[in-house]
């Protein structure tokens, strides 16, 4: 298999789209929205609980994807479960840097390792919307409520 | 050619594989593999060096001038109107109108033709397999006019029933838009039947033939359409430039559609007359060097012997078809009697974006989506397909190469 490929499914990834953590309806969900791909037809929900200090006191995501918006929403949810507000906007921005093969440096170190397994997606530009889609809905789940966002087409 | 002028019915895949340069590049290292001419076919390298000859000897407008490339450039333009005429056995030249794709030829009959025609509760009849391209105009007149559209169905194997569609034909059905053959689930509609039960009714019939004329010789008399559009690019032509066939009898009673020069017969500060079709549906200086492009695409295709052209495609279909076949983590969708070059499919544990991801970087280009047919991925139950299309210039390597492909995405994804 060559590098790129080898980088882009690599174990962590495969393991997350194969068995998603936080997968699911979130009943007591206090934000949600959908996010749409229509390139592929893809779809994602995200379910948020949020705390009165704005933290993300629990996370779910529903929907089916490629292995990319798989992994990547399984990913999200575990990263971000527990953070602040201020802390989930940069390890968003982080994400977004780091997907497109820009500098990722301003992440914590932590987050950024952890992070770095989908790096390999940024030598593949027809997909980094595979990867971002479950981010952005999260951010639309925050700020709207209950808007679809839409990963256009490259 | 013989000296009878009959054409040899020997279809030599290398000899045209040679007449595309592309094919032999390569991507990543590896051979190009190109199963993607349901999207866009490849072009020959005579059609590249007609357009290129066009713009560098006999360019200029069309239709204005009095000089002498206007003049050339006109007789090129209207040549190439022939030779679409032809392809298709029109029976007249100006049946013939110049669209920029299949696309517009569509939206060209839902505008001038059917939308003046429609009354609320008025129906429009087509398949859950059309391109969404057969869809969307017409959903246009739904919300701006109050049509109906009446879907038909298609079977599990993906074939049209003839009986189903016939009984969706009703006293209040204006239109049969129906694709000739399915981007998708390659399905080649029995056009001919579908028009003489349209018209035992009164019904006209559009055809969607963006994929069938490339795969099947287009007889529109023969068929007694009443619309038929084709697209340039999927002809082995330059992208841009498509055409509509309509009756003589409905283009004279259309109303015009894009307004602005070229369509007019004269313009006054308080009326306006409006030219003869076809230039009454072709405004604006067209895409002359592409319409040049297709003319010789079109004779490209039409010099070798389609029948022995769509065997060797057939060939070809029923090679992956049996290559797959023993893949029982993969699901074939289409698989109806007679269909074209095209196979769809879906494959356990694989989402067809990552599928085509992983076969890209082995050189094989197939398509992964919807295919701009979302109506039939609700009906199969899908979001998305991998595809396979096949062209002309495919070979039995370019199967076995998908079918590698395939093993190797399964030993890295399942």
């Amino acid at each position: 298999m060559d590098n790129a490929l080898r980088e882009l499914y690599q174990e962590v990834i495969l393991d997350h789209s194969r068995h998603p953590r936080h997968h699911g309806v979130l009943n007591d969900a206090s934000h949600k929205a959908e996010g749409y791909n229509p390139l592929c037809g893809d779809r994602v929900t995200v379910y948020l609980k949020l705390g009165e200090d704005g933290r993300v006191a629990d996370i779910k995501f529903e929907g089916k994807g490629c292995a990319i918006s798989q992994a990547s929403a399984s990913m999200m949810t575990d990263m971000l479960k527990g953070r602040s507000q201020a802390e989930a906007e940069k390890l968003m921005t982080g994400f977004l840097h780091l997907v497109k093969g820009e500098d990722a440096s301003d992440l914590p170190e932590d987050d950024r390792e952890r992070l770095e397994v989908m790096g390999g997606i940024s030598e593949f530009p027809m997909r980094v919307k595979c990867a971002t889609l479950a981010w952005h809905t999260y951010k639309n789940a925050v700020e709207e409520g209950k808007n679809v966002v839409e990963e256009g087409a490259t | 050619m013989t000296a009878q002028g009959k054409i040899s019915t020997a279809f030599d895949v290398e000899k045209a594989r040679a007449d595309f340069e592309i094919l032999s590049r390569t991507v990543y290292g590896k051979p190009l593999v190109y199963l993607d001419s349901g999207a866009s076919a490849q072009k020959p390298r005579v059609v590249l060096d007609a357009m290129r000859d066009f713009a560098q000897s006999e360019y200029a407008n069309v239709h204005r001038g009095v000089h002498f490339l206007s003049a050339a450039a006109t007789d090129r333009y209207e040549e190439a109107r022939r030779t679409v005429q032809k392809f298709l056995n029109a029976a007249r030249e100006d049946e013939i109108v110049f669209t920029k794709g299949g696309t517009e030829a569509i939206n060209l009959v839902s505008y001038s033709y059917l939308a003046p025609r429609i009354q609320p509760g008025d129906e429009i009849v087509l398949t859950v397999m059309e391109h969404h391209s057969n869809i969307v105009p017409w959903h246009f007149l739904r919300e701006r006019a109050g049509a109906v559209l009446r879907w038909v169905d298609v079977g599990d194997d993906g074939s049209l029933d003839i009986e189903a569609l016939d009984a969706a034909i009703n006293n209040k059905t204006k239109l049969v838009a129906v694709t000739h053959m399915s981007n998708v689930l390659g399905t080649i509609s029995p056009l001919k039947e579908i028009i003489a039960r349209a018209h035992a009714k009164g019904v006209p019939v559009l055809a969607d033939g963006c994929q069938g004329a490339v795969h099947e010789v287009v007889d529109v008399q023969a068929l007694d359409v009443d619309f038929y559009a084709i697209t340039g690019h999927k002809l082995y032509g330059p992208t841009g430039i498509g055409a509509l066939y309509a009756k003589r009898a409905h283009l004279k009673a259309m109303r015009p559609f894009n307004g602005g020069g070229e369509m007019i017969r004269e313009v006054m500060k308080d009326r306006i007359t409006y030219a003869d079709p076809p230039a009454r549906f072709e405004a604006g200086t067209p895409p002359i060097i592409e319409t040049v492009g297709l003319a010789t695409a079109l004779d490209y295709l039409s010099a070798f012997d389609r029948k022995a052209v769509a065997a060797h495609e057939h060939d070809l279909l029923a090679y992956a078809r049996e290559q797959v076949g023993q893949f029982n983590w993969l699901r074939v969708i289409g698989d109806a009697p007679g269909k074209g070059a095209i196979l769809s499919f879906e494959a356990e544990g694989m989402h067809a974006h990552d599928l085509a991801t992983i076969l890209d970087r082995e050189g094989v280009a197939v398509r992964a989506g919807h295919h701009c047919a979302q109506v039939l991925m609700e009906r199969f139950g899908v979001t998305s397909t991998s595809r396979a299309s096949f062209a002309l210039y495919n070979t039995r390597a370019d199967v076995d190469a998908l079918i590698a492909g395939l093993l190797k995405a399964r030993g890295i994804l399942v």
